[in-house]
């Protein structure tokens, strides 16, 4: 069936993938090729990003017909910065893991968050290096057993945690294997106007799949613990669409949650009851789930966007990669002017 | 004879200055504390100077420090022209009380020395003439709001100066002007302190020295400017859109520059910027932003300095492997680490050229002069555009942070450049005329392949970039052939930059026998060397490089002479390394001339060491 720009699904697919059969990554790029398909996304305005890891291989992998860039570990974040500043209408998506974010990547992440830049940032988190072939990276579990480097002492770093410490407008966690909500918030970030963090737990099903492992399909499915029933309801791309209805979100239970562009993101209340636009709020369940072993997912914290960079350092409305040269380059006149001050 | 580098055992020149001073022919060197407001006292000397038709130019040694240390800042005047640096100087103005000892005893025989009257100061040397304004007086005298008093202390001797000298006090006036932006209130301020030190000078000294300035045509149609501002309004009209930076001495003027500026770039139809400033979070940062911002199209741009370097040499491997325009501009300082970050030196030039872990060849731009700044600013984009590559650009602090005299500037003489980009239409017709279109094909034959960037909208626009190995549709690619043929495509570029970068400027007689080779700032002491050693019967052809790789030319002209010195401000002779790497003959008669002493190089350096060796 094709979508609104008359595109099929299997037009949103990239290169075959060359990553482990099972890899949580894999599931991923099926979900961001849903998304992006059912959205309408066009795809030429789409840019794509990653560092170096397994996980930022996969950009190969999805959504053929947009251009990719595979930059240096853990500095994905400042090639999107300065390709977004380039060109204010591309509509960015980056894969990460948690090697590449939480290790060599922390100072680049907390900062792209910090200046607001709009883009998808997506952590494919599995607890280990794939690519290097199985060393603890910063999100590993304290006291968690690997075959070749032994017991990690040392506590993990929790993502969604810095991402709302270091300001992010939107911060959502989900897991691999959960394909519906991890569309939906694919979705609802593809509609954020700023910077938003999916910490999506992945397992590595060749270095880091032990039942014990809180990044491990078994203990993925077994232990999820969604904070909301989460709905999405696409606003911006295809504008030509029906009028968005907002159904009845006032019934106790459920948040609506309206998008810069008019999609609704409606939050039923589960087991938690978390209002993701609180901040503390956020903060403590992280940290409660975390001291419990709780593996909560959904959206954690969201905010109303705050300045993107391109607005903080007033932009025109043109991208500037397509001003004309006259407005890049001033008159001779402006040039004699300016030297008869130095005369 | 063999290639040499010869260092600092004939560093220390002789005390006495070797040269003849006469009116608007001397140098002043004036020492005051870090911090103390002489920057500004200076400055108005040398505009001064500038405003009455002299040739002069100004070189800040300053320390790494914001108040306190000891300061020294050289005022040269010619009236020939030349603007190097001198090491000796025949006026010292000694305001700092900390390193007065020292500076009197640099003075040579007939010297002249300035300094404050109530230190009470005993006259060590009877072969100099010392003069003692009471500078705590006059600024008693003067009116000066408290705050102020602690640095406006230095304009006294600019009121010393201006009447012992002969600088008339309306171009004092006038230059205080210049000096503050137009702003009166601070210029009058100033000028009152500095009216009352010439009032209190004419009535109570007595001149004992015929040295003097007056007016002549010296500096009509010339600019005063840094290389760094220079630089910044190249870069302005060359269509930069994207700057990313992270400060760092001596190149952080030359972002600050952009800043001010930028007014000339506001969109006319909405006053929105055109000009996108990044302050990023480390030099890493900042070059994967202009990598980013290049790869999406924009013109982009930093500027940082040897330690930046260091920290951008990955994404330079990067950007040169996936073909992606941007431009880095070096001003750089001298040594490993931080060095001595307020000093000069051309220490990155191997470092450039050879940026990155695997075979990186980058493409490196070298001015030698303010006007040049400005050029390159522009230019480097073209090149970069064209060429789809990193380019750097190696200025330098004295180049970078110090005034110059310079010749207007030309208006860029050719449209923007934006080299093989296939938008939309182009890439339509791309495909009629060849069927496919592939990134890393070499179509042409010159090795430089067409691109496209991110919002192309076409269905075929895209293709993946990778720093990792790719076949030449950009498809990740392991097979050791497309890997040879890649490197051997990018080879091919570069080998056709040779002629298409900056050629050298060549001044060749085929009946002298002596050439110098060099590059950057130390253009102005080798055209005043040059014209010492002709005078002594030493006749030299000169060629000035001004860009890697090297052109062509470069190879003729050091194999169409007996000797080639190649004259450079680094430790290590780093451009004479290249250049032997380059030549297959034998280069034996090549010498290399190196410094590296943290200074900017003096004519009578070269000078010295040219006719030693030509002795011998
Ligand atoms: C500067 C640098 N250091 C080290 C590496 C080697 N390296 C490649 S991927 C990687 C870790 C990737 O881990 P993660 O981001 O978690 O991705 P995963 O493979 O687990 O998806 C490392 C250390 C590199 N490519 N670059
Ligand atoms: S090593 Fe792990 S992360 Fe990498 S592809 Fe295989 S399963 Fe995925
Ligand atoms: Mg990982």
């Amino acid at each position: 069936m094709a979508n609104a720009l008359g595109l099929e699904r299997a037009e949103y697919r990239g290169a075959p993938s060359t990553l482990c059969p099972g890899c949580g990554h894999d599931s991923i790029s099926n979900q961001i090729i849903s998304a992006a398909y059912d959205l309408s996304l066009p795809m030429h305005r789409v840019a794509k990003f990653s560092g170096i890891g397994c996980s930022s291989k996969t950009p190969a992998y999805f959504l053929g017909r947009s251009h990719g860039f595979n930059a240096v570990h853990g500095r994905m974040p400042s090639v999107v910065t300065g390709a977004v500043t380039a060109n204010r209408d591309l509509i960015a998506l980056a894969v990460s893991g948690d090697g590449d974010t939480g290790s060599i990547g922390l100072g680049q992440f907390k900062h792209i968050i910090r200046r607001n830049v709009p883009m998808v940032y997506i952590i494919e988190n599995n607890g280990v290096y794939g690519l290097t072939k199985g060393q603890f990276s910063a999100t590993a579990d304290e006291g968690q057993q690997l075959k070749y480097y032994g017991k990690n002492e040392l506590p993990p770093i929790d993502l969604c945690m810095e991402a709302i410490i270091g300001g992010a407008t939107f911060v959502a966690r989900s897991f691999s294997g959960d394909a519906k909500q991890v569309q939906t918030l694919l979705k609802a970030a593809i509609s954020h106007k700023g910077t938003a963090v999916l910490d999506i737990i992945s397992p590595c099903v060749t270095f880091n799949n032990a039942e014990t492992s809180t990044k491990s399909y078994s203990y993925g499915k077994a232990n999820e613990i969604p904070l909301h029933e989460i709905e999405f309801i696409a606003g911006g791309y295809v504008p030509e669409r029906e009028e968005i209805t907002i159904g009845d979100y006032a019934e106790g239970e459920t948040i609506a949650v309206e998008m810069h562009d008019g999609s609704v993101i409606r939050l039923k209340k589960l087991g938690k009851d978390h209002d993701p636009r609180n901040r503390l709020a956020a903060l403590s369940l992280l940290e409660e789930a975390q001291m419990d072993q709780i593996f909560l997912t959904g959206l954690i914290y969201y905010e109303e966007p705050r300045m993107t960079l391109a607005e903080t350092l007033n932009l025109t409305d043109t991208p500037l990669t397509q001003l004309p040269e006259h407005k890049l380059r001033p008159s001779r006149e402006t040039l004699d002017e300016l030297m008869q001050r130095f005369m | 004879m063999c290639a040499v580098t010869i260092h600092s055992e004939t560093l220390t020149e002789p005390k006495s200055s070797g040269y003849e001073p006469g009116v608007n022919d001397f140098a002043m060197m004036v020492a005051t504390k870090n911090g103390s407001g002489s920057q500004t006292s200076n400055e108005v000397l040398i505009r001064s100077l500038f405003r009455m038709g002299i040739p002069v130019s100004g070189k800040n040694l300053f320390p790494s420090n914001i108040k306190g240390l000891p300061t020294w800042y050289t005022i040269r005047a010619s009236k020939d022209g030349y603007i190097a640096r001198r090491a000796t100087t025949e006026v010292a103005i000694t305001f700092n009380q900390d390193t007065a000892a020292e500076d009197v005893q640099n003075l040579p025989p007939g010297g002249i020395c300035i300094l404050p009257q109530e230190w009470k100061w005993t006259h060590s040397r009877d072969d100099i003439i010392y003069y003692e304004v009471p500078v705590k007086p006059i600024i008693a005298e003067s009116n000066i709001p408290k705050d102020f008093q602690d640095r406006i202390g230095n304009m006294v001797y600019v009121g010393a100066v201006a009447y012992l000298f002969d600088i008339p006090l309306d171009i004092i006036e006038q230059a205080l002007l210049d000096t503050f932006n137009g702003k009166q209130k601070p210029a009058a301020m100033n000028f009152g302190v500095v009216q009352r030190a010439y009032d209190w000078s004419r009535e109570n000294l007595e001149k004992k020295h015929s040295l003097r300035f007056e007016k002549m045509d010296g500096t009509k149609g010339k600019l005063l400017m840094t290389g760094n501002e220079a630089a910044a309004l190249g870069s302005l009209f060359g269509g930069l859109t994207v700057a990313a930076w992270y400060p760092i001495t001596p190149s952080t003027s030359l972002i600050d520059a952009v800043m001010e500026h930028k007014g000339i770039r506001k969109d006319p139809d909405t006053g929105q910027d055109t000009v996108a400033i990044i302050q990023a979070e480390d030099e890493l940062a900042a070059m994967g932003m202009i990598v980013g911002a290049g790869w999406a199209g924009a013109r982009a741009m930093t500027a940082t300095s040897g330690p930046g370097i260091s920290l951008m040499a990955e994404f330079a491997g990067l950007a040169y492997f996936a073909e992606i325009p941007c431009v880095i501009w070096d001003v750089t300082r001298i040594g490993p680490s931080t060095g001595l970050p307020t000093r000069t030196g051309q220490c990155d030039l191997l470092f450039l050229h050879f940026l990155s872990h695997g075979d990186t060849r980058q493409v490196v731009i070298i001015p030698a002069n303010v006007a040049e700044c400005f050029e390159f600013g522009w230019r480097a984009f073209d090149i970069a555009e064209r060429l789809q590559t990193p380019v750097f650009v190696m200025s330098d602090l004295d180049l970078g942070m110090n005034l110059w005299l310079s010749d207007p500037y030309t208006y860029p003489d050719t449209p923007m450049d934006r080299g093989k980009t296939l938008d939309k239409e182009k890439l339509e017709q791309f495909f009629a005329e060849r069927g496919e279109w592939y990134r890393y094909r070499d179509y042409d034959g010159d090795g430089i392949p067409y691109r496209t960037v991110p919002g192309t909208d076409h269905p075929r626009a895209a293709y993946f970039t990778r720093g990792t190995g790719h076949d030449d549709r950009a498809v990740y690619s392991e097979r050791s052939e497309d890997w040879v043929k890649n490197m051997d495509r990018l080879r091919r570029k570069l080998e056709n930059a040779r002629s298409f970068l900056p050629q050298p400027i060549i001044d060749y007689d085929p009946n002298k026998k002596i050439g110098i080779i060099s590059y950057g700032s130390n253009d102005p002491a080798i055209a005043e060397a040059r014209d010492r050693l002709a005078a002594a019967g030493i006749e030299t052809n000169y060629l000035r490089i001004r860009a890697l790789p090297l052109a062509h030319e470069v190879h003729d002209f050091v194999m169409n002479h007996d000797r080639v010195y190649v004259v450079e401000n680094n430790f290590d002779g780093q451009m004479h390394q290249i250049l032997r790497m380059e030549l297959p003959q034998d280069t034996t008669h090549m010498i290399s001339l190196a410094l590296g002493d943290t200074l900017p190089m003096t004519a009578r350096w070269i000078h010295t060491q040219i006719l030693r060796q030509e002795q011998e």
